[in-house]
């Protein structure tokens, strides 16, 4: 584990994989809940936690610099399901990437039980992983102006959900009515980072 | 009773409703955002005895103006500007009383970039996750002011502060921002970091509420390839792939992939916020703290 100053009041703790950096950053959100850790952000990334906003970012820096990642076992964090018509118009796209016939698609990714790594782009869009290094696919050569809201989408390791229309290179697997953010509504991001989703389809899908 | 609300006459060039922001969401990919210019957006609260997170509207190059349905106090600040109520001179930088119906016009800056207007009570549109501030790049928080917008006020919290006006800082004629490197200055080759601290940038027309875009020397990489996606701070130089630098201001996304250089001095954000396009920009690196 490394961990590299970020101006003054800053560290980004690095470690080589997305698990490590899931297991680190539940660690930091244990050791912030028991108060041995004054932080304003903790910002888990692909391979990083950003510590922003830190007392005593030195100390911090000398302690998890070397320091193992620690085992932490999986609680059972909350499961969110999201139904989903596997409708997508890049489906056809991501059969042939995974060189398995279309409807193979839904059945290996609603199969599958994925965790929010960490949230980015937009409010409320989350970064799933789970699913195995076969099945990852790389982004559209010419990203789409407007993806819909709902859109249940495949990006290299991840999957996604756009929480509202925006542009974006993702390849389009499929639909969902949840409605990933809300403002008016507590917690108003229905994905953090940490929790545990699993895509049910629904429809003719 | 009496209506405690304003009527926007002329919006300006980019008006929108700021506070200290939404810190403490990064987590969920939720910008900051708040006024880009924390001190005088303070200032001007100060001056209509507002406490420091009231809300106040944040202008851009021109100004805005505006009508209370009834008598407030006000202050205007950051760029200076000429300020009228019902068309006379009124003071910039100190509190203003407009009566019911005045209107009150804030002019265009005579130097630097935003201006602040604070009202006595502030701002009260609906707060989004605690904070009032609009987020240009989420969409959070109220939308940019448009001609005819009617905002509602709180009530007055104290007093106006008995002072006929203040010393402010004035836009900068050349930007000096102080950079601690990292956390992936080794991202990039030896003389890339040279030119970064040595040579001369301009403020870009491009820049925004997310980032002050600069014109300069392309900073070459060390490393091709790309930086898996990590959290972004408040300053954080970001060299996208063109080489040219880019300070994150109050909106900047929370996560990005893109290599960070270094990190400006929160203290030398304010004026980063005054900067017109092609001010002179230096970086000059310091030690961390």
């Amino acid at each position: 584990m490394r961990a590299l100053p970020v101006g003054d009041d800053a560290l980004l703790v690095e470690v080589a994989s997305g698990q490590e950096a899931q297991a680190v950053h539940a660690e930091l959100l244990r050791r912030r809940a028991e108060g041995s850790l004054t932080v304003r952000e903790i910002v888990p990334a692909a391979r990083t936690v950003l510590l922003d906003g830190l007392a005593e970012p030195a100390r911090w820096a000398a302690e998890l610099t070397g320091a193992r990642v620690p085992e932490v076992p999986v609680r059972a964090r909350e499961l969110v399901t999201l139904p989903v018509r596997y409708d997508g118009p890049d489906l056809a796209a991501v059969a042939a990437h995974w060189r398995v016939p279309q409807r193979e698609v839904a059945r290996v990714h609603a199969g599958t039980e994925f965790t929010v790594a960490f949230c980015g782009f937009a409010p409320g869009f989350g970064y799933l992983t789970g699913l195995p290094e076969r099945y990852h696919v790389p982004r559209r050569a010419t990203p789409r102006t407007a993806v819909p809201p709902g859109a249940v989408a495949l990006a290299g390791p991840y999957t996604g959900v756009y929480p509202r229309s925006s542009p974006g290179g993702w390849q389009l697997i499929g639909t969902t009515d949840a409605v990933l953010w809300d403002p008016a509504r507590v917690p108003a991001a229905l994905l953090e980072p940490g929790t545990r989703v699993r895509f049910v389809p629904v429809g003719d899908a | 009773m009496t209506d405690r609300a304003l009527v926007v006459v002329r919006a300006g060039a980019l008006t929108t409703v700021q506070d200290r922001g939404r810190p403490g969401h990064a987590h969920l990919g939720v910008p900051r955002s708040g006024a880009l210019d924390g001190p005088a957006a303070a200032l001007v609260n100060r001056l209509v005895g507002n406490p420091p997170d009231a809300a106040v509207l944040e202008t851009t190059l021109n100004g805005c103006a505006l009508r209370p349905r009834s008598t407030v106090t006000v202050a205007v600040g950051g760029a200076p500007c000429p300020v009228t109520v019902g068309g006379r001179p009124a003071a910039w930088g100190a509190p203003v009383v407009v009566p019911a119906g005045e209107l009150l016009d804030v002019g265009t800056a005579t130097a630097g970039v935003r201006g602040y207007v604070a009202v006595g009570g502030g701002v009260t549109v609906e707060p989004v996750l605690g904070s009032r501030a609009t987020d240009l790049l989420s969409g959070l928080g109220p939308a940019p002011l448009t001609d005819g917008t009617v905002l509602p006020l709180g009530a007055p919290a104290g007093p106006p502060a008995r002072v006929d006006g203040v010393p402010q800082p004035g836009p900068p004629a050349e930007l000096v921002l102080r950079v601690t490197l990292g956390p992936r200055d080794d991202w990039f080759t030896g003389r890339a970091v040279r030119d970064l601290t040595t040579r001369a940038y301009r403020v870009s027309a491009a820049s925004n509420r997310i980032g002050l875009r600069t014109e300069g020397p392309p900073l070459e990489r060390a490393r091709t390839g790309e930086l898996p996606s990590e959290g972004m701070v408040l300053g954080a130089v970001q060299v996208p792939p063109d080489g040219r630098p880019v300070v994150f201001l109050a909106d900047h996304p929370t996560t990005g992939g893109y290599p960070v250089i270094a990190v400006v001095r929160a203290a030398d954000l304010p004026s980063a916020a005054q900067a017109l396009p092609g001010t002179p920009v230096r970086f000059v690196p310091v030690r961390r703290r």
